[in-house]
């Protein structure tokens, strides 16, 4: 049996040839439109776009198409292309409180200004395989009531809070402050609580979801509520140099997490409650909710607590939650490491036959330590 | 990105992918290397179209310093032919339009990944490395904010005393590769996953070396002609591999060889890890032992088939 260990231009070139058949499948079967990805499968698209930190439906979508369905490849591929394009600025902070929402839930309160509206949620329902799916015919439109928009103002849960002084107030920090940006600089610790935020939104949703989750395992507890999560439309706002003014870009959908946790006070402080912020693209509520949990525990420090779990570690935290760079160390493992195998296979080799030649030298200690050990 | 068809000048990418100011950017960070050997640079490193690992750090480093008229050579494992080595050479083949080669001495750019030529560079030329783990300290102290500090207060006790430890435990050190060096009497250095066999050529090179670490977003570099010494005890002083055999194709003693499985009945030959180096010297006449034999012949064959394009 020969081995094959050098590869070449020609496998490579016949292996994304495979590869792109294999993508497509049976070509009997019609091929997904990209419309059809981005309406269908929203939920993938959202964590597409978030993951690969660029908001664009479609591109999420050819993204998709393009990794077969694997969403960290798909947000590799719109992280590739986003850092080709060009930089105009950063824009104005989204104003939640002003978002059109289409859901919004508190579990802190019964009923609170603005109203509880549930929204589209898999909350509730019943984890039965809905088999007419299988069947489903196209064009019929799908009939909805939803409860009238209140025409009220949706005040967040954070805000009535604060108005009493119970909740810690938001960070008053500059306006004209440089925003930090880790895909401009790099990463460096201490790190402050913007980078952090940063980085948690573009972090794996399963990383995330597992460090919040050790939280309430007792792994760095934190006394979580969900103060409110609110789901909808913000308007993006660009301050425009030439005319003074911010103009509106556009709209994005985004979910924003706000969780309250306990905080007991400190010689300084008062007790009150303390927040933990997530904030993704697309209604990708168990990341908001656990990127609010693990920003709350990474505040241990500035809230006086002690450091005790994974959670809280910041360095620890931040180095392992981007998904594409996790991915790509990994899987490097899959690239030819014949050279440094070949000097470990040295040492291991000779390492060996010191080992025999010791034994061989005395066998009687050899038997003696195996009698101690009866 | 393997199919050659050229880019570059099609106006959708800039010569060699990355916009100008990135390019500025990291040449920033290359000099500053430059001027404090063997020191980390932290850089903003882009996301780039292959996977970090795939050698991310190394592609940007080329990048920017790739001029129009220069020669690039891209070895993977000391060979020309590896799969990523032919994934990169032909990125930029398509971003840049460079001429490329097989050649040692033609190259003024070489990319590696975990080897260093087997033939003397030249003060013309820059050698450019992928390191997956620029910090020689990490694994033991994986804190960033941590080796840092020893860095700067130049605390290396804690490597001695695992070299030590690996003496007192084996007899030896048993580090093979990624072997911790110290640059110009100052910094302690991570020469990337080169194996030891090659510690000796990074001393005094006349090339200049970068080191680019995408992923962990640090730049460093070794100017020519600079002092590196691999740690050693003078009791323990360091030593390379040695191979008891010379290389199977080309007669070769004293550089870096590949084990090749033959069969699986045990049957293995040591071959030259410079797959350039080897052919050069095939050229030239020289054959090692197995050079008739028709296992050996069948790579010998495969490599020229990929080589001669």
């Amino acid at each position: 049996m020969y081995v094959a260990v050098k590869g070449g231009e020609t496998a490579i070139r016949n292996a994304h040839k495979l590869l792109a058949k294999r993508r497509r499948g049976d070509t009997s079967v019609p091929a997904l439109t990209l419309e059809q990805i981005a309406e269908q499968l929203s939920h993938s698209v959202a964590r597409v776009m978030g993951e690969g930190s660029l908001y664009d439906e479609t591109l999420a979508a050819l993204a998709i198409k393009q990794a077969r369905g694997d969403l960290i490849e798909a947000a590799f591929l719109m992280r590739a292309y986003r850092t080709t394009l060009p930089r105009f600025g950063y824009s104005q902070p989204v104003d939640t409180a002003r978002m059109l929402v289409e859901r919004r839930i508190s579990a802190t309160y019964k009923d609170l200004p603005g109203g509880q509206v549930l929204g589209p949620t898999f909350d509730y329902s019943y984890r039965l395989l809905d088999f007419t799916l299988a069947a489903e015919s196209d064009g019929a439109e799908l009939p909805v009531e939803t409860a009238e928009m209140r025409d009220e103002a949706m005040p967040r849960v954070t805000d009535l809070l604060g108005d009493e002084g119970l909740m810690e107030p938001d960070p008053i920090t500059d306006v004209d402050a440089p925003v930090g940006d880790l895909t401009r600089e790099p990463l460096a610790f201490p790190a402050d609580r913007d980078l952090r935020l940063q980085n948690l939104a573009r972090g794996d949703e399963g990383f995330l979801l597992a460090l919040a989750y050790s939280t309430q395992r007792g792994y760095g507890r934190t006394h979580p509520f969900a103060g409110e999560i609110r789901y909808g439309e913000v308007e993006v706002e660009f301050f425009a140099e030439e005319l003074g003014f911010a103009v509106t870009l556009g709209t994005i959908k985004v979910t924003e997490c706000q969780m309250v946790n306990q905080f007991k006070g400190s010689s300084k402080a008062a007790p009150t409650f303390t927040r933990g912020y997530g904030l993704v693209f697309g209604q990708v509520e168990r990341k908001a909710m656990s990127m609010a949990m693990v920003d709350r525990s990474m505040r241990w420090q500035e809230l006086g607590e002690e450091q005790s779990a994974p959670a809280q570690d910041i360095e620890f935290v931040l180095s392992h939650s981007d998904n594409i760079q996790a991915t790509g160390f990994v899987e490097h493992l899959k690239l030819p490491h014949y050279v440094d195998f070949q000097a470990e296979l040295d040492l291991v080799r000779r390492m060996r036959a010191e080992w025999f030649e010791k034994r061989d030298q005395n066998p009687d200690e050899d038997a003696a330590a195996q009698e101690a050990a009866e | 990105m393997n199919d050659t068809a050229q880019i570059y000048d099609q106006g959708e990418y800039n010569f060699a992918y990355l916009d100008e100011q990135t390019k500025r950017m990291i040449r920033r960070a290359i000099l500053k290397g430059i001027a404090i050997p063997g020191y980390q640079v932290p850089f903003a490193s882009r996301e780039m179209p292959m996977p970090y690992g795939w050698g991310t750090g190394g592609v940007q480093v080329t990048a920017a310093v790739l001029g129009k008229d220069d020669c690039l050579k891209m070895i993977d494992q000391g060979s020309d032919d590896t799969t990523n080595a032919v994934s990169l050479r032909g990125f930029f083949e398509k971003t840049a339009g460079v001429r490329t080669t097989y050649e040692t001495s033609e190259a003024t750019v070489i990319q590696t990944r975990h080897r260093i030529p087997e033939k003397t560079l030249t003060e013309d030329q820059i050698l450019v490395f992928q390191v997956p783990i620029p910090e020689p300290l990490r694994f033991l102290e994986p804190r960033e904010t941590e080796t840092r500090k020893m860095h700067a207060l130049e605390d290396y006790g804690l490597m001695h005393v695992k070299l030590y430890e690996d003496i007192a435990k084996n007899g030896h050190i048993a580090t093979t590769y990624a072997y911790p060096v110290k640059v110009n009497d100052r910094y302690v250095m991570d020469p990337s996953p080169t194996p030891k066999f090659d510690n000796p050529k990074i001393d005094e090179m006349a090339a200049l070396q970068l080191y680019g670490a995408g992923r962990e977003k640090r730049i460093y570099a070794i100017p020519p002609y600079t002092k590196v010494k691999s740690l050693d005890f003078e009791d323990y002083p360091f030593e390379v591999q040695k191979f008891d055999k010379p290389c199977a194709l080309c007669g070769a003693e004293n550089v870096y060889l590949d084990e090749v499985i033959l069969d699986d009945r045990g049957g293995r030959m040591f071959v030259c890890s410079d797959s350039d180096h080897c052919e050069e010297r095939r050229a030239q006449g020289h054959t090692g032992p197995m050079a008739a034999n028709p296992a050996a012949a069948q790579i010998t064959e495969k490599n020229q088939r990929e080589t001669t394009r």
